[in-house]
Order: structure tokens, then C-alpha cells, then sequence
């Protein structure tokens, strides 16, 4: 059976996690007894590397020749893990969430899967902590797992076995950060790590480790199950699978679908999203999450793949758009997001520890009208200084994203606050509350 | 070598290096603050940014931090680069926005990384205008201020205090811009190197607290090169002083020794200069019931003499007098040259060391281990070289601190080969750290305690003295089987001793740390087999560190005279000669340097020794309890304010100069001892050569040349330091900076007139802010400043590269001793097993960083911290006496009767306890017969025993602008 959703073949309308059973009856774990009983490990990294399945964290780096780097066979360190991002913090994001909290099987078997690729002997589920509902429904799948003996000793009854774990994170956005993601789970601050050495050479407690995104390990159980070729033909255009994209804003039915690659962005926001809600117009739009440049309307026909966007100025992220209408203040709408960045900077590198907070500072008194045109020099100094390469990682470039996009698309409003001395939008009753 | 570009000119570089060492190695100024050159890079602050060119073609160039970039051949680099340079403002500019800008009241000013880097980035305009992120600052104990408003968040203090010297208790708390660098709770730091984070912190967040008690600003300080006195590593330091006053001690650099760190008693120390217990008047002693008063027969009052007097009175005793003996009496912690003076002055055979029987019989095992053909003395970056280290007795981190430090950075040399394994440059510090997963190199301790590096080792024995030196045997037994064994040693033993040897021998670096710590002559002479057999097999000498619990304890033992009676020149001989000469109608002057007989020896041993002499003559710094039982007193100058050498544990001779002339009639003893030489050659007409020789004595370099004629395992000390005729270009070495503000009317409060400045004849420094400054050779440079680098980081300049040597080489002289007599073979007196007795618990000395140092206890903040020290008592004899931590336990010794607090230990073995030396309050327990002791619960602790770490408090972390 190839659906042509696989990834949320199992989710249906109601709030419940699919059990053991029911995963097992569509399919489940079948991927992983094939894996196990008719694949050699170094086969499973070259069935992904040829699915060209790309991290669906943001990156959107080749998954297969992420895992490749890892030292494996004879000789490589006995030690190694997998651990799965699921500290979903970008702003505008909750598809991470849904794959958890509805079908946690299929991100344990994924999981079961790539951490026998890549020869790992423990993995780790690093979890955001506001998310304990998809917490409690993994915990319980992974003693279902246990119990039907697809984890522990022997798995399946073979030589491979492999102990999953859930940590619960204490929250932070830089957790989202591989190497600083890393450091928390050892109970280290979270501070991103200097690179090189990267995790797949020197990763968690100094041992080769792999790093992946919910989403990208959901994939996995179904490229082993059907073959690469099966999964590249999923996608539309250039990039191969499927992907869950999202809405947020003033739609009329924000939330998160299941597409193939490649989907343009007119038919998720038009007829998946329900289009615009009445009395509002699209202004702009951030395709990938609040670390991405803004986009405007004549970018509703780009398909959401990575290169497509990356061409457009902006990044596919993780794929879930957030939406600014006409009645929204887009200062505003900047300012709380460089709040928020300001607020989840590690505080370890200058730019970004004591820029953002600045940037947020200045957008504060220009939407509030107490800004001068000297102010927008300074921003464009700070997204300047935030550029790739400037700071240790790459929050500050991430954040800087949306405010590069914003002088350049807002210019007038932003000129508008200043010369009015208030915000235009204030009498619109609709200054922006929040991603 | 690879060949780079910056800005348009070549030059050859160092492979494998950083960018920023690179610049700076080659004397171009590039600002950066979270890297430093002792920590290695790890790219927090970013203000190194330069821009570099993929070929010669590429004009515009990428932004690369300096730090975190490795120079490849070829490579073209630009620091002046405009996006480069508008980059590091940018980022000044950034860290400004929360800086306070108080640079008038602040402490750091004037020596101010952050201000150098700020002027460097050549950022003038601040345009932030919100509001400043603000911090609640703690009480970080009597040394260091805490002032987080001026934090820029460069991640230094911390890298240094947790990952360079061990530290637990500070960290980096909270997050973005109002991250937090304190302890939990308010409370002293707990490192007995907290003190380096003044020197660490780019800024003025961590700054001397005792300093703030007297403060001036630094351009007001008048230095000198001068030498910690402390313990006997011989870091080298640079005191200030203003107003005749000592202010503080900071670090100066040494490529062999302290490099760019002290310990905290060698930091925080010298304030016993200050104290009222100061010595500055020469003084007679008289018998109070002349005076016609109450007071008991036997106590003394001190009238004023004049030095004339004084001179005169301790002249007579040069006189030949048939009715008496005069008997001098060294120290361990006075100069060679004033050692040196006092055997000239009552003659070689009358030259006793000072020191208790146990301690000289260890000062001569000390030396003649140095001079064993089998060892070699490591330097400080020998020490962090070295990939296998055994520490036999000593505790280092209590009895020579440095020396702690340095061993906690060799057990790093493992993780550092696995990084060059993988390619990963060692000054990537985070990348390094991050590859540390647990592996480390060999150290092992076999100790009476765990001791304070128990955190880094990779075996511990903690045993009493005499188990730690069978052990020891047993390891040089293992290394080559024709040492003697030892038998009955237990299996685990057995085992750690094959394990300790097989590292020792199969290490490319191995080192012995042993030292008279335990006051054992067993420990020295197991260490003595071990370096012979390791020696042996490795055909080449073996680094080893022999710690000495005082500033110039090998000196010393260089100048005991080779009389016959040799080895036996020690206070208890001096105590039976009083007594000898008592019964014969003879009477006993004792001349005492620079030495409390009753902290030496057992006091009532002191106290007859006192009593039975006829006249006592103490020449020191404070008053001490000998010197209050004296008949004649005279000032000596403390290290600041004298000229003179010291031996270090290395066996480098280390010159140093006054930082300023004492006040009243201090000076160094010497000149007493020389000044009744003098006169008594001018008011007899008969004297001997030697007391001639010695009435010519006018400068220290006089005393050296006599010195080394004399002994001949110190020749070549009078070539160490500069002639004192020494100039560049004419000038002297100048001991104030050319900044130094009020000369002509700091002291018009006194006399409008211009205070004529002291002239210095003795050496080649002046006091004045006029002659040559930062020209000086290392020997004689105090204080280092280069134009734009006015903090101490301005060492760069004066470096051949970066964290390297000093240019012009660095200072002191390393000794060769030479054997006497020919090599002895194996030792073979290896002693009895430990024997616990439940109702006498063996006591065993203990030493405490702060608190075991005579001199230092007398500074305010050190005394403080000497109260922490504790009675370790085993857990199973704490559990059979019902003592719990903190109790308030008494002990019985012979007839001292002592009560402290009793600190709990499950690693001691049953039947000894560590008693803390030193200790101001408590009575010297002399410890050269074995000593032994009933332990008792005097009072329950009152409340629950505070943990070292505290439950989570209250974050500090509060304000800010939201």
C-alpha cells in the first residue's frame, strides 16, 4: 500500500495517538523488519542518500550524506547515537507536533531504522517542554515498542539493539540548534558548538552523533518500506516526498497538510489555507517560519521547494508560512519577532546577544512613533552585523532574515511611523498580537 | 614555514596558528577580547573579525574572525580593511549598549583591556539610547569585588575559573543579554586562583578588593621586579606601592614559572607589609620592674634606641670574649644574602639553619635529590608537558600552588593528542573540551588527603606518611626489580603500584612531585629509588618536582657551612649548646634572622632556648614571638622593600629588587649585620678578615660576590642580576611609569617644598618617573605597557610570540647542584607498615593554603580564610567517636590541648588525623617526634552542615529593560 500522504496516512480528525496495533495494521514497522532482515546498515544510508530526502529542520542538507560522515564498520568508535530534534520552537511551526502527538510509531520506527544505518547503540528524543502531551504519547509508544520487542536487545531478533529515550527539554530556542542542543541534553548550557569538530565526528559526550529533525525521521520508514524512486516521484518539482506545510495568520483555515514537494505556495495558502479571510488582503508572507525573508504576492506561483524559494530571497524553512495582511502593522509584526529572538539568544556571541535586543529597542519606538530615519541606518548596520559568518551561529543570520526582507518591502511604513509620529495601523485596531 | 599576506606585506609565520596569534606575534595591533593566550580561542566576542581573500584577484573579500581562522600558506589577509575595521566597531558598539561607561570610578581604569579595544576599533559615537541592562553584584569573599553592570559577556572568568584552574563555584547563569557570571549564593570563591579573574577579566567586573581598601591608579603605582614569597615556586610578581605603602601584588610574566597566573596567597599575601605589627624602629629591650611597675618579672618593654645605638650594641658582640658564644640563627625565609651575612658575621661554625631537626634532615634530602644525577628540574610549562605524573606526599595545591595549576593542565595532554589526531588545532578550546570524554593523562596521587586535584586524577592513595613512602618503593621495586621490594604490601596496593610504574615508564614526559609535605625522610628517600630506577630505564634524567615549604628553604640548605657537624645545624642543637654553655658558666647571644623559633619547633623547646640565652638579638619584618621575647630588635625590610635572592623549588636563583625603601630605619638585615661590622672595624684596631671583608660591604652585589666565592654551589649569582651600574642609553630603569601624577606635591600636605626623590645607588632601578621604561630587560621590567595597551595584556609586546618567552630572556639562574659525595645507590631502610591505633590517632600535618604561611596570615583577607581550616578526621573513626562534619572536636598532644573544627574524610584510613600547620590561634605542634593524639566531640556543630553547594537560590539575575 503507497499512499500518497504517507506521513499522515495514519492521523485522522480526532486528538489520539495511533496505537501499536492500528500503526502495525497500516503497515508500521514493516520498513524496519525489511531493514533488518534484508539490508546491511551501510545499505540503509545509501537508500536514503538516493531518496534525496533533504532535513526538513530548515536546512534542507542531504539526510543520507549527513549520515555518511559518521565513521562506521570496523574500527569507528563503538558509541554512537541518534537523536532527534523535536525542539520545535520556530515561530509559525507545529507540524513537529502534529507527527508526534498523532503517530508516534512512525517517528520511533524511523528512528529504529536510521539508528541501525548509522550503527548508533542509543538515541535520544530531545523534546521541547512545552510539548508534553506528544511527550506522554511517545513515552507510552516507546514501551509499546519495548514491549513487541522493536527496542531493547535483539531487536526483531537480530544482533541490533538500541535503547530510545525521551529528555524533555527546559526550553530554549537555541535547543533547536544541533550543537547546542547537544550540550543540553549532556546538561550543559546551551551554547552552540565551534565546528569542526562536527557531531557526526564528535557529538554528544565526544561521540560520533546524528542529529535529525522530527519530520525527516518520520520519512525514513517509508523510503525503506517503497524504494527512492517511489519517494522521489512524490514530490512535484525538484525535491523529492512529501512535506507538511503550514498556515498561520488571517486565513480562513490556518493549519498543517500534508503536500507533495514542490506544492506552490498559491494552492496552500488559496485552497488548503481557504484563501484570505474576508476584509483582509495578503500583504506579505514568511515562507519558512520566523527566520525567513518576507515574501510578497508575486510569489504566490513559486513552489515550495528549497531552491525555488532560496532564488525567490528567502529560505523554504521549515515550510509553515506565516501570513501579514494589510491591517497588520508589519513593524509590529517584525518587532515581536525580534523580541522573541532577542529573548532566546544564547547570549554567547556580541552580534546577537547585545544587537537584538537593540534592533528590538529601535523597532519599539518606531512603531510606537518615537523613531528616526537615522534608526533605520542602524538596522541595516545590525542586519549587517548579523550577516553569515559574522556570529558563532546561525540564530543571529536567522533573525536578521526577516528584518532585512522588511526595510526593503516596508521602507514606506516604516517612513510612515517616523514622519507621523505614531503607528498608522493604530486606529486599525489591528497592531499584530503574536506569531 | 608558511608565508602570509596582511595588508600588503609578507611575512613568514608560525604553521598551524591562529590568525590572531599570528598578528599579534607579529607586533600588529588587533583588538579581541574573549580569546587569550593561555585559554585559546573560542570566537564568543567576535571582535578579532579581519577580511580574507580567496586569491589575489578577490577585492572584496569575506569577514573571518582572527581567532577562530588557522593561517594557511599563501594567505592574504587584511586587518585595516574598511568592513573589517567598520565590523570590530560595530561590535564595540554593541557591547557599549549595555556597558556603564564609569571608567572614572572604576577600578580597571587605566588598565582596561576594554578601553585599550575600545580606542583600538577606533569606535567614538555611541548611539544607543534605551536603557542598561543592570545586575545585583555578590560578596565574592575578601578579595575580589564583583561589579556585573560592567560585564561584556567575553565568557573569560568563566572558561578560566571552571575549565583552566578547576574551580566549581562560578558560572555563567541565565541567558541573552542578561547572562550572569557569579556564584549561586553570595560567598567567598572557593579557588585558591580566583584571584587570576582580575587579571582574566577584560574589564572591571572582577577586581582587587583589598587594592580597593587603598586604591591608586595604576600610572600612580611605583613597581619593581620583585618575587613572591610565599611558597617556594618563585613567581614573579610586581608589587605597588604609593605613599609608602604597599597596595597590591600583581602578576608579571614569567615564560618558565608563573606565566600569566598566581596563586591567591601569593596575590593576596602582602599586606602583613602593612600591618601594625610592622617592625620600623630599632629597639632595646628592658626589664618592666626597672620601669617600677606591676607587671610579671619576665615581661618586656621595647624603649626606642637610636640604630646608632642599636649598631653599637650589636658590635659588642663581635668583640672576642672568652665568657660567651654567639650563635646565629638563619631562616628559610630570608634572602641568601641576609642568610649569607649573619654566617659571616658570627662565623661559619656558629651558623645554625633555624629550622627543627626533622626540617633540616628533609632540606638536605631536598637538595641532594635535586643534585641526584637521576633528576632534572621541570620548569612550570615542563610540568603542563608532562603526559604521566605521580605525586608522592605532597599536597601541591596547599604547598605549592602553582605548581597545582600547571598539573591540572597536563592531565589535558591526552585530549590534546587526540585533537591533533583529528586535525583539530589545540588552541580550538571548545572544540578541544568538547573531545574530552573523560579520557585524561596519568596523574596519580598517593597522598595523607585527597587533596584539591582528587578532581582530575586517575588514581588516588590516600595513606599515612610512612604506607605513602612503601608505596613509593614499591613503585620503584616495579620499575626496575633490583630496587628493593617491599613486603606485605596489600593487593590493591600491589596493583596501583605496577599500574603508577607502567605509566611512569611508558610516558614520553613523565614527572615525580614529591616534597618534604609530610615531613617524612622516608618519602624522599622511596622518591629517590624512583627516579634512579626511572632513570635507568629511560636512560635520561626525570623531571622532578621537589616542593619545600618556604621562599628560600634550598637556598638555605645551599649555605649550610660544611663543618663537620654538618646536618646537625639545627634549633635543637642551638637549644642543648644554650644549655651546654649554661652548665659550663658560658654565656649563649643568639643573632635570629628573620625566624619565630616557637613556630619552628616546640615551644617549650623555644621558650628554654630563649630563656637560657644571654642575649637575644632578632633581626625582622614583624613582630613576631621571638621577637617580643628580644633583647635588641632592628627592622629588616620585607621582600617589596629589599634587594636580594631567593631559590625556588626549581633551583633557579631569582633576583629582585625594592619597590620602594622601607619607612623609619627598615633595611635589609644585611645592612645591620655590615653597619656593626663597620663599626666595630672602626673602633678596634685588631678585627678578622671576614668581618673586615664585611665592613666593606655597600651594595647588594657586594654581598653576592662574596656569597658566591663562598659557596660554591651559587656561583654565577652575582652575574644575575643587571649590574646596578647598568643603563640604556644613560638612564636608570625606571620604577614610576611616565604617567606617575603629584610627584612634585603629593606630599604638600607635609611641606610645600619638592620632597627630594631617594636616590637607589644599589641597583639599576630608580625611584623616579625618569630613565628608560618599557626598554628594560625582563629582570628588570616591572610593569609592561606598549602605546594603545595599557593593561597587563600589553605583555604581548614583549613576548617573541604570544604566550611564549620574554624577549631579552627571561630572568634567574638556574642552579646545578652538585652531588657531594658519590652516587649511594639503591635506599634500602624502607620503613614499617602504618599500625592504626584506635585510642592514639597519628597526627599528620596538614597544609592549608591560606593559614600555613607565617607571613601571609597577617593580611587581613588571608587570615579571614585561615579559619576555614579543619581537622581531617577519617569517617571511621568519626563513626566509632560519634563526630560528625563541622563538630568542634578537641585534641590531646602530649601536653597541647587544641580544639577545632573537624572536616570528615571517607578516603583517610582509621587511625590518623590532618592537622592543619600554621594556623594562626592554634599552638605549634611539633611534629618531628611522631606525634599522637586522643580525639574527642567537644560541641555538636550548631546547625546542619552547609554544603559546599547550596540548594538553588533566588536568581540573581534581575532588572533589565523588560
Amino acid at each position: 500500500m503507497k499512499a500518497s500522504t504517507p506521513l499522515t496516512k495514519n492521523i485522522g480528525p480526532e486528538n489520539i495517538a495511533a496505537t501499536i496495533e492500528q500503526y502495525q495494521a497500516n503497515g508500521g514497522y514493516a520498513g524496519l523488519k525489511k531493514a533488518l532482515s534484508t539490508m546491511q546498515p551501510n545499505d540503509v544510508v545509501e537508500t536514503v542518500q538516493a531518496a534525496n530526502l533533504r532535513g526538513r529542520g530548515g536546512a534542507g542538507f542531504n539526510t543520507g550524506l549527513k549520515w555518511s560522515f559518521v565513521p562506521r564498520g570496523e574500527g569507528s568508535p563503538a558509541t554512537k547515537y541518534l537523536v532527534c530534534n523535536a525542539d520545535e520552537m520556530e515561530p509559525g511551526t507545529f507540524k513537529d507536533r502534529l507527527l508526534m502527538e498523532r503517530d508516534p510509531h512512525q517517528l520511533i520506527e524511523g528512528m529504529i531504522i536510521s539508528a541501525y544505518g548509522i550503527e548508533a547503540v542509543r538515541a535520544y528524543i530531545f523534546i521541547r517542554g512545552e510539548y508534553h502531551l506528544a511527550a506522554d504519547r511517545l513515552e507510552h509508544a516507546i514501551e509499546e515498542a519495548y514491549e513487541h520487542g522493536y527496542l531493547g536487545h535483539n531487536i526483531c531478533g537480530t544482533k541490533f539493539s538500541l535503547d530510545l529515550y525521551v529528555h524533555r527539554s527546559a526550553g530554549n530556542y537555541i535547543c533547536g540548534e544541533e550543537t547546542a542542543l547537544l550540550n543540553a541534553l549532556e546538561g550543559k548550557r546551551a551554547n552552540p558548538r565551534a565546528k569542526p569538530p562536527f557531531p557526526q565526528v564528535s557529538g554528544l559526550w565526544g561521540k560520533p552523533t546524528v542529529v535529525n529533525n522530527v519530520e525527516t525521521l518520520c520519512n525514513i520508514s517509508h523510503i525503506i518500506a517503497n524504494g527512492p524512486e517511489w519517494y522521489r516521484g512524490l514530490g512535484k518539482g525538484a525535491d523529492a516526498g512529501t512535506k507538511l506545510f503550514g498556515v498561520s495568520g488571517r486565513v480562513k483555515n490556518p493549519g498543517t497538510w500534508e503536500l507533495p514537494m514542490g506544492t506552490s505556495i498559491r494552492e496552500i495558502i488559496e485552497l488548503h489555507a481557504g484563501g484570505m479571510q474576508d476584509g483582509y488582503k495578503l500583504k506579505a508572507f514568511l515562507p519558512g517560519g520566523g527566520s525567513t525573508d518576507f515574501l510578497g504576492p508575486e510569489h504566490l506561483d513559486l513552489p515550495m521547494d528549497y531552491d525555488a524559494i532560496g532564488k525567490a530571497g528567502s529560505r523554504m524553512g521549515t515550510g509553515t508560512m506565516i501570513i501579514l495582511d494589510d491591517k497588520t502593522c508589519p513593524i509590529g509584526m517584525v518587532r515581536n519577532l525580534m523580541r522573541f529572538f532577542a529573548k532566546e539568544s544564547c547570549g554567547f556571541c556580541t552580534p546577537c546577544r547585545d544587537g537584538l535586543p537593540w534592533v528590538e529597542k529601535i523597532l519599539t519606538d518606531i512603531e510606537q512613533g518615537k523613531g528616526s530615519v537615522r534608526e533605520l541606518d542602524q538596522l541595516a548596520q545590525q542586519v549587517w552585523n548579523m550577516r553569515p559568518g559574522n556570529t558563532f551561529c546561525a540564530l543571529a543570520p536567522g533573525a536578521a532574515e526577516p528584518l532585512q526582507s522588511a526595510l526593503k518591502m516596508f521602507r514606506k511604513e516604516f517612513l510612515d511611523h517616523i514622519e507621523r509620529g505614531c503607528c498608522p495601523y493604530e486606529a486599525a485596531e489591528t497592531r499584530f498580537v503574536g506569531a | 614555514m608558511p608565508k602570509i599576506k596582511i595588508d600588503g606585506k609578507e611575512y613568514e609565520v608560525e604553521a598551524g596558528q591562529n590568525l590572531l596569534h599570528t598578528c599579534l606575534s607579529l607586533g600588529l595591533d588587533l583588538p579581541y577580547f574573549c580569546w587569550h593566550p593561555e585559554m585559546g580561542s573560542v570566537g564568543a566576542c567576535r571582535q578579532c573579525a579581519v577580511t580574507q581573500y580567496a586569491n589575489e584577484e578577490d577585492e572584496r573579500g569575506r569577514l573571518v574572525m582572527g581567532c577562530m581562522t588557522p593561517v594557511t600558506d599563501g594567505g592574504i589577509y587584511s586587518i585595516g580593511d574598511q568592513s573589517a575595521q567598520d565590523f570590530r566597531s560595530a561590535v564595540i558598539e554593541d557591547l557599549m549598549t549595555n556597558h556603564p561607561h564609569d571608567c572614572p570610578v572604576c577600578e580597571e581604569g587605566g588598565e582596561c583591556h576594554l578601553q585599550d579595544m575600545t580606542e583600538m576599533s577606533g569606535h567614538t559615537v555611541r548611539y544607543y539610547e534605551g536603557s542598561k541592562r543592570t545586575h545585583v553584584n555578590q560578596d565574592l569573599g575578601p578579595f575580589i569585588n564583583h561589579e556585573m553592570n560592567r560585564c561584556i559577556t567575553c565568557y573569560r572568568c568563566v572558561r578560566y575559573y571552571r575549565e583552566y584552574a578547576g574551580g566549581t563555584d562560578l558560572a555563567a547563569l541565565g541567558r541573552n543579554y542578561q547572562v550572569y557570571f557569579g556564584r549561586q549564593q553570595d560567598g567567598a570563591l572557593e579557588s585558591e586562583f580566583a584571584g587570576n579573574l582580575v587579571e582574566v577579566c577584560p574589564t572591571g567586573v572582577f577586581t582587587d578588593k583589598t587594592f580597593s581598601g587603598h586604591y591608586a591608579r595604576k600610572w600612580d603605582l611605583q613597581t619593581a621586579p620583585s618575587v613572591c614569597n610565599h611558597c617556594a615556586v618563585g613567581c614573579n610578581t610586581t608589587p605597588g606601592e604609593r605613599y609608602g605603602a604597599l597596595r597590591r601584588v600583581v602578576n608579571r610574566y614569567h615564560g618558565d614559572i608563573n606565566g600569566y597566573f598566581l596563586c591567591d596567597r601569593g596575590r593576596f599575601g602582602y599586606e602583613y607589609v602593612n600591618s601594625e605589627l610592622r617592625l620600623k624602629r630599632v629597639l632595646g629591650a628592658a626589664e618592666k620592674d626597672l620601669l617600677a611597675t606591676t607587671a610579671t618579672k619576665d615581661t618586656k618593654v621595647f624603649p626606642e634606641i637610636s640604630p646608632q645605638k642599636g649598631v653599637q650594641k650589636l658590635a659588642e658582640l663581635l668583640s672576642p670574649d672568652s665568657a660567651r658564644q654567639v650563635i646565629g640563627i638563619g631562616s628559610p625565609r630570608a634572602t641568601l644574602e641576609n642568610n649569607f651575612a649573619l654566617r659571616q658575621f658570627v662565623g661559619d661554625e656558629n651558623f645554625y639553619l633555624g629550622v627543627s631537626p626533622r626540617a633540616a634532615s628533609l632540606m638536605e634530602g631536598c637538595k641532594s635529590l635535586h643534585a641526584s644525577p637521576d633528576t632534572r628540574s621541570p620548569t612550570i610549562p615542563d610540568i603542563e608537558a608532562a603526559d604521566a605524573v605521580f605525586i608522592l606526599g605532597e599536597d601541591v595545591s596547599n604547598t605549592a600552588p602553582r605548581v597545582a595549576l600547571a598539573l591540572r593542565q597536563s592531565v589535558r595532554n591526552a585530549v590534546l593528542d587526540k585533537a591533533r589526531k583529528l586535525k583539530i588545532p589545540t588552541w580550538q578550546d571548545a572544540a578541544v573540551r568538547q573531545l574530552d570524554d573523560g579520557e585524561r593523562s596519568p596523574l596519580f596521587i598517593a597522598a595523607t588527603e585527597p587533596t584539591r586535584l582528587a578532581d582530575v586524577v586517575s588514581g588516588l592513595l590516600v595513606a599515612a606518611p610512612q604506607d605513602l613512602a612503601r608505596f613509593g618503593f614499591a613503585v620503584a621495586h616495579t620499575i626496575d626489580p633490583s630496587a628493593p621490594a617491599v613486603t606485605g604490601l596489600s593487593q590493591p596496593q600491589q596493583r596501583a603500584a605496577v599500574q603508577v610504574a607502567e605509566w611512569l615508564m611508558s610516558a614520553r614526559n613523565p614527572l615525580l612531585v614529591t616534597g618534604s609535605g609530610c615531613q617524612s625522610e622516608d618519602i624522599i628517600e622511596a622518591s629517590r629509588n624512583i627516579t634512579r630506577a626511572l632513570a635507568k630505564h629511560r636512560a635520561a634524567p626525570v623531571n622532578t618536582c621537589i616542593v619545600q615549604p618556604e621562599a628560600n628553604s634550598l637556598g638555605l640548605s645551599l649555605l649550610q657551612p660544611e663543618t663537620p657537624t654538618a646536618h646537625q645545624q639545627h634549633l635543637m642543637q642551638v637549644a642543648q649548646l644554650v644549655e651546654e654553655n649554661q652548665e659550663a658558666g658560658l654565656g649563649t647571644c643568639l643573632v635570629i634572622l628573620e625566624n619565630d623559633l616557637f613556630t619552628r619547633i616546640d615551644p617549650h623547646i623555644a621558650e628554654r632556648l630563649i630563656r637560657g640565652a644571654k642575649t637575644v638579638v632578632v633581626l625582622d619584618v614583624l613582630l613576631t614571638g621571638t621577637t617580643q621575647r628580644a633583647d635588641l630588635i632592628f627592622p629588616a625590610s620585607a621582600v617589596v622593600e629589599s634587594q636580594g635572592t631567593f631559590v625556588s623549588n626549581e633551583g633557579r636563583a631569582q633576583h629582585f629588587y625594592p619597590v620602594y625603601e622601607g619607612s623609619d630605619y627598615i633595611q635589609e638585615s644585611w645592612r645591620w649585620l655590615a653597619d656593626a661590622a663597620l663599626y666595630f672595624c672602626q673602633h678596634n684596631t685588631e678585627f678578622p678578615p671576614h668581618i673586615e671583608a664585611m665592613a666593606n660591604w655597600e651594595h647588594t652585589a657586594d654581598v653576592d660576590a662574596a656569597l658566591q666565592n663562598a659557596v660554591p654551589g651559587l656561583a654565577g649569582i652575582s652575574e644575575i642580576p643587571p649590574d646596578r651600574n647598568f643603563r640604556i642609553s644613560g638612564l636608570k630603569v625606571a620604577r614610576q611609569t611616565h604617567r606617575y601624577s603629584g610627584r612634585t606635591a603629593m606630599y604638600a600636605n607635609l611641606c610645600v617644598a619638592e620632597k627630594k626623590q631617594p636616590v637607589d645607588d644599589d641597583s639599576p632601578l630608580s625611584y623616579s618617573m625618569e630613565g628608560a621604561h618599557s626598554e628594560a630587560p625582563p629582570a628588570l621590567a616591572s610593569s609592561s605597557w606598549a602605546p594603545g595597551w595599557n593593561s597587563n595584556q600589553s605583555i604581548n609586546k614583549f613576548q617573541d610570540e604570544v604566550g611564549g618567552h620574554l624577549r631579552g630572556g627571561e630572568s634567574g639562574l638556574r642552579l646545578t647542584l652538585e652531588e657531594a659525595g658519590s652516587d649511594s645507590g639503591w635506599k634500602t631502610e624502607i620503613p614499617n607498615a602504618f599500625a592504626a591505633d584506635p585510642e592514639q590517632l597519628l597526627i599528620v600535618p596538614r597544609y592549608c593554603v591560606f593559614g600555613s604561611d607565617e607571613l601571609s596570615n597577617e593580611a587581613p583577607g588571608v587570615r579571614e580564610l585561615s579559619a576555614r581550616a579543619k581537622l581531617l578526621v577519617s569517617s571511621l573513626d568519626a563513626d566509632r567517636l560519634d563526630i560528625r562534619n563541622h563538630d568542634r572536636v578537641g585534641l590531646q598532644i602530649r601536653d597541647q590541648d587544641l580544639e577545632l573544627d573537624a572536616e570528615l574524610c571517607a578516603d583517610l584510613p582509621a587511625g590518623m588525623v590532618c592537622l592543619p600547620m600554621g594556623i594562626p590561634g592554634l599552638p605549634h605542634i611539633d611534629l618531628d617526634i611522631s606525634a599522637y593524639a586522643g580525639l574527642r566531640l567537644v560541641q555538636r556543630a550548631a546547625t546542619a552542615p552547609v554544603s559546599r553547594n547550596p540548594s538553588p537560590d533566588i536568581a540573581p539575575e534581575t532588572g533589565g529593560q523588560q
